[in-house]
C-alpha cells in the first residue's frame, strides 16, 4: 500500500479526486474557475502524489451500487437508532453507563473499506473507534455486554463488515 | 413557520452555551479540543440557519470553510496531544 | 406545485427542528457526562446528525442552495467521527485513563507494546 513512488495512474487518480473536490466546493461554471483549478489541482497532485494512497479502485458494477445503496440504509438507521440512544443516556437523571475499550479482528484488507468501517462504528449505538493496529480495531463501548472478540464483532461490526465485504473482496 | 426556525436558534445557542461551559471547565486540554469541536459544529449549524434567515448565500460558503478549518484544526490539537502531553 | 411546496417547507421546518433538538442534546451530553471519551461519543454523533439534519432542513427550504448544502453534509459526515477519532486516540496515548465501572481494557496492552518498541527504537538510537 504504501509505496511512495510517482507513477502516472496514481498522480491522474490524485488530480482527478483534487479536481473534482474544487468543483464541489466551488460549483460555478465560469471559464475562470474552471481554469484556476485545473491549474491548482495539478500543483497539489504534484506535491502530494508521493504521500497520497487512497482508493484502489474497483470496478463498479450494478449489484455494487445496489451494496451501496443497502449500506446507506442501513448507516442512516444505525445512525438514527445511535442518536436516540445518546439522547435516553444523557436525560435520564443517573446516567446508565458501563464503559469499556473491547477489540475485535476484521477480515476487511481495503484501507478504504477500513476507514468506512471504522467511521460507521464511531456513529452507531454506544461506540466509538479508539485506534486501528493492524487488522484490530479497538473500540469503547459506552454499554459493555461482552468482552469475548467474536462477540463482539457479532454485536458491533457484523452489518456493516457483511455489506463491505462483499463490495472490496 | 418562522416559529420553528426562532425556537431551532433558541436551542442551538443554549447548545453552544453549554459546550462553551465544558471549554471553560474541562479539567484537561482534551476536553476542550472536545468542546471546540463540537462548538464549531454547532457553528456550522447556526451560519446555515443565519444565512436562510438573511437570505444571504455567502453564509453558506463561509459554513464551508469554517467546517474545512475546523476539522484541520482539530486534527492538528490531536497531533499536538498526542506528542506534548 | 403549491403542494409540493408546502410539503417541502413543512418537510424541511420538521428536519431542523429535529436536528436542533439533538444539537442541543449533544452539547448536554458534553456537558453531563462523566469523562473524556463519554463526552466524545455523544458530542460525535448527536452533533453529526443533528448538524446534517438541520443542514438537509434548510436545503429543503431553499431548495436552490441544495447542491452545496449536501457538499457540507458529506463533508461534515465524513471529518467529525475522524476528527473524534483522532482525539481520542491523542489522549488515550497522552495517558488520559478513561472512567470505568469494571476495568474492561483491551487496549493498554497493544499501546504498552508500541510504547515498548517505540522506547527501544529510541535507545538504538542514542547508543
Amino acid at each position: 500500500m504504501h509505496t511512495h513512488k510517482f507513477s502516472l495512474k496514481k498522480f491522474s487518480y490524485t488530480f482527478i479526486i483534487v479536481l473534482l473536490i474544487w468543483y464541489g466546493f466551488t460549483t460555478s461554471i465560469q471559464p475562470a474557475e474552471i481554469i484556476t483549478g485545473i491549474i491548482i489541482s495539478l500543483l497539489i497532485a504534484l506535491i502530494s502524489v508521493k504521500n497520497f494512497n487512497c482508493c484502489d479502485p474497483i470496478l463498479i458494477t450494478p449489484s455494487h451500487i445496489l451494496y451501496f445503496i443497502q449500506y446507506f440504509f442501513v448507516f442512516i438507521g444505525a445512525l438514527i437508532k445511535a442518536n436516540f440512544d445518546v439522547a435516553r443516556r444523557v436525560i435520564s437523571p443517573n446516567l446508565p453507563i458501563n464503559p469499556g475499550i473491547v477489540t475485535f479482528e476484521t477480515k476487511l484488507t481495503n484501507d478504504f473499506a477500513k476507514m468506512v468501517l471504522a467511521n460507521s462504528i464511531t456513529l452507531t449505538p454506544g461506540t466509538l473507534m479508539v485506534d486501528v493496529i493492524k487488522n484490530n480495531f479497538y473500540v469503547h463501548w459506552i454499554d459493555v455486554t461482552t468482552e469475548d472478540p467474536k462477540e463482539v464483532y457479532k454485536e458491533i461490526a457484523a452489518p456493516f463488515e457483511n455489506i463491505l465485504l462483499k463490495i472490496y473482496n | 413557520m418562522m416559529i420553528i426556525i426562532y425556537i431551532s436558534i433558541v436551542l442551538i445557542a443554549l447548545g453552544s452555551l453549554l459546550s462553551f461551559v465544558r471549554f471553560i471547565k474541562g479539567p484537561t486540554a482534551a476536553d476542550r479540543a472536545i468542546a471546540l469541536d463540537t462548538l464549531s459544529v454547532i457553528g456550522i449549524a447556526a451560519l446555515v440557519v443565519l444565512g436562510y434567515l438573511f437570505k444571504r448565500y455567502i453564509y453558506i460558503d463561509l459554513a464551508l470553510v469554517y467546517a474545512v478549518l475546523g476539522f484541520i484544526g482539530i486534527i492538528v490539537i490531536a497531533r499536538f496531544i498526542e506528542k506534548a502531553l | 406545485m403549491e403542494i409540493i411546496h408546502n410539503i417541502l417547507t413543512y418537510l424541511g421546518l420538521g428536519f431542523i427542528l429535529l436536528g436542533s433538538v439533538f444539537l442541543f442534546l449533544g452539547a448536554l451530553g458534553i456537558y453531563r457526562m462523566p469523562d473524556l471519551y463519554n463526552r466524545l461519543q455523544a458530542g460525535t454523533k448527536a452533533s453529526t446528525l443533528g448538524a446534517m439534519s438541520v443542514v438537509l432542513g434548510i436545503g429543503l427550504l431553499q431548495p436552490d442552495w441544495l447542491i452545496k448544502l449536501i457538499i457540507i453534509i458529506l463533508f461534515i459526515g465524513f471529518a467529525n467521527p475522524l476528527s473524534s477519532h483522532a482525539l481520542a486516540r491523542a489522549s488515550y496515548r497522552a495517558g488520559i485513563k478513561p472512567f470505568f465501572k469494571k476495568d474492561i481494557d483491551a487496549y493498554a496492552n497493544a499501546v504498552e507494546k508500541q510504547l515498548k518498541k517505540i522506547r527501544k527504537k529510541l535507545q538504538k538510537l542514542s547508543n
